[in-house]
């Protein structure tokens, strides 16, 4: 492979979403060379689809807010399977990141004292997520994409070339990991990529690579996500020895579009119920109040008339329960289309014409505004939305050290964002992820600085090069057999028809036979046309790591016998307090996918005096309240 | 419901290429996109497409359909007629990668030349105070999503690749005048826009704001009063000092 090219970094950022460029930002501050692999050009991935806003509680808007209060709304939303201290770090860092982004040039919306204004979103006691109308996600990206231009002008000053230490791989896949020596010696050596316009390959060979890969939603059929999301960093990791933990919870965000077909998973921000929107179903009825869990009973309103007092009295009044965690919203619509009281393509109203003026929901909601406009002909300041529930994100990920965001089992590798696992537990909140985009990705960045510094010099193993090269190549060595696009479709109807919302064991265990064809029927893909731009190679390449990922959902989601957060069993309809402890980690063994239990450490008392003893023993055994001190004695 | 849409789309690469027909489902409510991925599933594998979000907010999915330059997933088959051949092609002002996809690295590379913002020496991440009335113009140049159809539309480039060299196009200068609007901002790009940036090229005919899928008025609110702040610095050295030192009120 002569005609390869072969680079050398310090660090290599597999991803350029907003973990990804926040950890290439961390690296190259700490003097490190650094390359961004992106699947898509500079700016576009993912992260620009985030609507609502960034969780931070830098207390502008309501003064009663601060670290503790966030941590806490983050362990009840994850349903206390959160590792604690990544919540803990993430809602201590977040104001600081958030800060940050202003002093690079973001924009956000302003308070009248001429503060970043912070907005109201489900599951967080107080306004806290910093937004710029409803395209935060946008803001954020764009801020990053400029930094790292802004360093890259410096390095053009200071070296004569724009590229000296920090330089973008746009579309340019990974497709392999690779790691050097055997058992606790084993460390990561580089990785391969492939330039989609020419096909091409391409190889790093890296002290320390930082997976920032985002999530999985292209397993599901309906879905909020891009074509990227296929798991590649998931996979990665688990091939190069590390684990994924918690892959049963994935979240089906409440309120996506379905209607017209074509959109059906497109995302309505989390914004429109934050801003006074509510949900009725075909009978005209708010029937949020009749969906609030005996968890939150004392934190939500019970009558509309105290719901609608809170919007603008929030201190005297209980928040409307159409503001509940994402899981909870996104059962109860299901609930109400599967009893017939649905909307007439299939999913509930949700209402914010009759709530606010025209000129409000423009101005706070204005690409909501222009997405039913453009694409369902629906006037949102004239008429209600029709919504139902859209696989928007997964809480599962790659099991890393809590500090330091270093993969466990993977030396040289560390993970950050929805890739990584441990921080949102069985559910995430609205606002969270951008937060834990710029929290763990500078600490992975720095982390992998910390390590290059340290570790001894790495070498790529050619012929293991040249051997992924050639399994890269095979689809073009088949004139006949599979069709790529075919297998993703069945793939994804699978996984949403036996592996959604509401899952039952035997569904569960006809998906994992599907997932087994799949594999076979994969090994023999054959790809049409040449190595230049070709989606349907391209496709061929990532649907392995999508298959993987996918049996660890499904594996993950069958073993776990209780129902929590993102992960909903028909067969065992309870949250369990023996299951709480219990943590699922996904490895590659042989062929297949094995689940192992992993406990999980448990909260220490400090912070366990953020919550009453009452709250707690609504999560927690006896004997664990007792260690806390909270027990009933 | 469905019916069978007549397309005609660009196949080849950066040499060579032609026009090619298909007869493709349509279905209710979908948008060329749609109709390209099914084309792409069941009858050309290998069509080259580059698209992200599928949501109008990520800017990856331009083309030329009909000859307008549109988003390919803004674009609803309903304005169609269900017997009219739609036509799509790559963006003409940029270099062909393969079918639908072309090389756009033109913009990345003249974003760089662009001074990033710089803050007043010694104000701290967390004290930056500004109004909404402030960041409002700057906010409107910021919801550019960077689909370059703008760039691609501007006469100045789109047929004549030799003007490349001295403009960068509406994305890029507007991008200045963000900054140039931007509250909190120090570094004087006015001289950047004239001379480098080939501003003095734009002769405001407004094309490229009537193709921005985000409805940015990147003539009026950008070009405009950027070519005015350039003008200012060339004709009125008092005027353009004075500006430099005169304080903001808080309702400024």
């Amino acid at each position: 492979m002569s005609d390869m090219e072969r680079y050398s970094f310090d660090v290599v950022v597999v991803g350029a979403g907003g973990a990804g460029l926040r950890a290439a930002i961390a690296a190259r501050e700490a003097g490190k060379s650094v390359a961004i692999l992106s699947k898509s050009l500079f700016g576009k991935a993912h992260t620009v689809m985030a609507e609502g806003g960034i969780a931070a509680s830098m207390a502008n808007v309501n003064p009663n807010d601060g670290w503790k209060v966030h941590f806490g709304d983050t362990m009840r939303g994850g349903k206390f399977l959160n590792h604690y201290r990544m919540a803990e770090l993430h809602a201590k860092e977040a104001p600081d990141r958030v800060w940050e982004l202003e002093s690079w040039g973001a924009l956000f919306d302003r308070t009248k004292e001429g503060k970043i204004s912070q907005r109201n979103f489900g599951g967080h006691e107080y306004p806290r997520l910093a937004h710029v109308g409803d395209r935060t996600g946008l803001e954020m990206i764009r801020t990053l994409q400029q930094r790292i231009v802004a360093l890259q002008q410096e390095d053009k000053k200071l070296h004569g070339d724009y590229e000296a230490r920090v330089r973008v791989f746009a579309e340019c896949s990974a497709t392999d990991l690779f790691t050097t020596g055997e058992g606790e010696d084993r460390r990561v050596s580089g990785v391969l990529a492939y330039w989609r316009p020419s096909g091409n390959f391409v190889q790093f060979q890296a002290k320390a690579v930082v997976l920032a890969t985002g999530g999985i939603g292209k397993s599901f059929k309906v879905t909020s996500n891009s074509w990227e999301y296929t798991g590649d960093g998931h996979a990665m990791a688990m091939m190069a020895g590390g684990a994924c933990i918690n892959m049963e919870f994935v979240q089906f965000h409440p309120t996506g579009m379905v209607a017209p077909p074509s959109v059906r998973g497109l995302l309505v921000t989390e914004s429109v119920r934050g801003d006074g929107g509510v949900l009725t179903n075909s009978e005209g009825r708010r029937f949020m109040f009749d969906y609030i869990p005996e968890v939150f009973k004392d934190k939500y309103a019970t009558t509309e008339e105290e719901a609608d007092r809170w919007y603008t009295d929030p201190d005297n009044n209980k928040r409307p329960p159409e503001l509940l965690p994402r899981d909870e919203v996104a059962r109860a619509i299901n609930t109400e289309v599967k009893a017939g009281r649905g909307s007439p393509h299939g999913g509930v109203f949700l209402d914010v014409s009759k709530r606010l003026p025209a000129d409000v929901i423009k101005a706070k909601l204005p690409s909501m505004w222009h997405q039913f406009k453009e694409l369902a002909d629906v006037d949102i300041t004239q008429e209600p939305m029709e919504v139902g529930p859209t696989c928007h994100y997964v809480m599962g990920g790659v099991e890393v050290d809590p500090d330091s965001q270093a993969v466990v089992g993977a030396r040289g590798l560390f993970a950050a964002g929805e890739v990584g696992g441990g921080l949102h537990g069985s559910n995430r909140l609205g606002g969270n992820s951008l937060s834990d985009l710029l929290v763990f990705g500078k600490r992975a960045g720095d982390s992998a600085a910390d390590y290059v510094s340290t570790a001894s010099d790495v070498s790529l193993d050619e012929a293991e090069v040249n051997a992924a090269i050639v399994t890269a190549l095979e689809p073009f060595t088949r004139t006949t057999g599979e069709n790529p696009y075919e297998i993703q479709a069945e793939l994804q109807q699978t996984m949403n028809d036996l592996v959604g919302i509401i899952r039952t064991q035997h569904e569960i265990e006809q998906a994992l036979k599907v997932i087994d064809d799949l594999k076979l029927r994969t090994k023999e893909i054959a790809v049409v046309g040449g190595r230049e731009y070709n989606p349907g190679w391209h496709l061929s390449l990532d649907l392995p790591k999508q298959l993987l990922v996918s049996e660890a959902m499904a594996r993950s989601a069958l073993t776990r016998q209780e129902s929590r957060g993102g992960h909903t069993r028909e067969d065992y309809p309870q949250m369990s307090p023996q299951w709480r402890q219990v943590i699922l980690a996904s490895r590659i063994v042989g062929d297949v996918i094995e689940v192992q239990q992993q406990s999980l450490p448990l909260v220490p008392a400090e912070l366990a005096e953020v919550f009453d003893a009452k709250e707690l023993s609504k999560y927690m055994t006896e004997e664990e309240l007792q260690l806390l001190g909270k027990g009933q004695a | 419901m469905g019916y069978m849409g007549k397309f005609r789309l660009w196949r080849g690469d950066h040499g060579t290429g032609s026009l090619v027909d298909y007869d493709v489902e349509v279905n209710d409510g979908e948008v060329v996109l749609d109709v390209l991925h099914r084309l792409q599933a069941t009858q050309a594998n290998d069509l080259a497409i580059r698209w992200n979000c599928k949501a109008g907010k990520c800017g990856s999915c331009s083309a030329e359909v009909n000859g307008r330059p549109r988003l390919m997933c803004l674009t609803r088959m309903n304005t169609f007629e269900e017997t009219e051949v739609v036509t799509v092609t790559p963006l003409r002002a940029f270099p062909v990668i393969r079918d639908l996809v072309t090389d756009v690295s033109f913009n990345y590379e003249k974003a760089r030349e662009v001074p990033a913002f710089q803050p007043p020496k010694g104000l701290q991440p967390g004290e930056y105070r500004m109004q909404q009335i402030d960041v409002e113009r700057s906010q409107e140049f910021r919801k550019c999503i960077e689909c370059f159809l703008c760039t691609n539309t501007c006469h100045v480039v789109r047929n004549h690749e030799e003007n490349k060299k001295a403009f960068a196009g509406p994305r890029v200068l507007m991008r200045v005048a963000e900054l140039d609007m931007h509250p909190l901002d120090t570094v004087d790009r006015k001289k950047l826009a004239k001379e480098e940036l080939g501003l003095g090229y734009c002769n405001i005919t407004k094309c490229c704001t009537e193709v921005c899928p985000e409805h940015i008025h990147i003539t009026d609110n950008a070009l405009i009063p950027l070519k005015e702040r350039v003008a200012d610095l060339k004709y009125d050295p008092i005027r353009w000092l004075g500006s430099k030192i005169r304080v903001r009120s808080d309702n400024d």
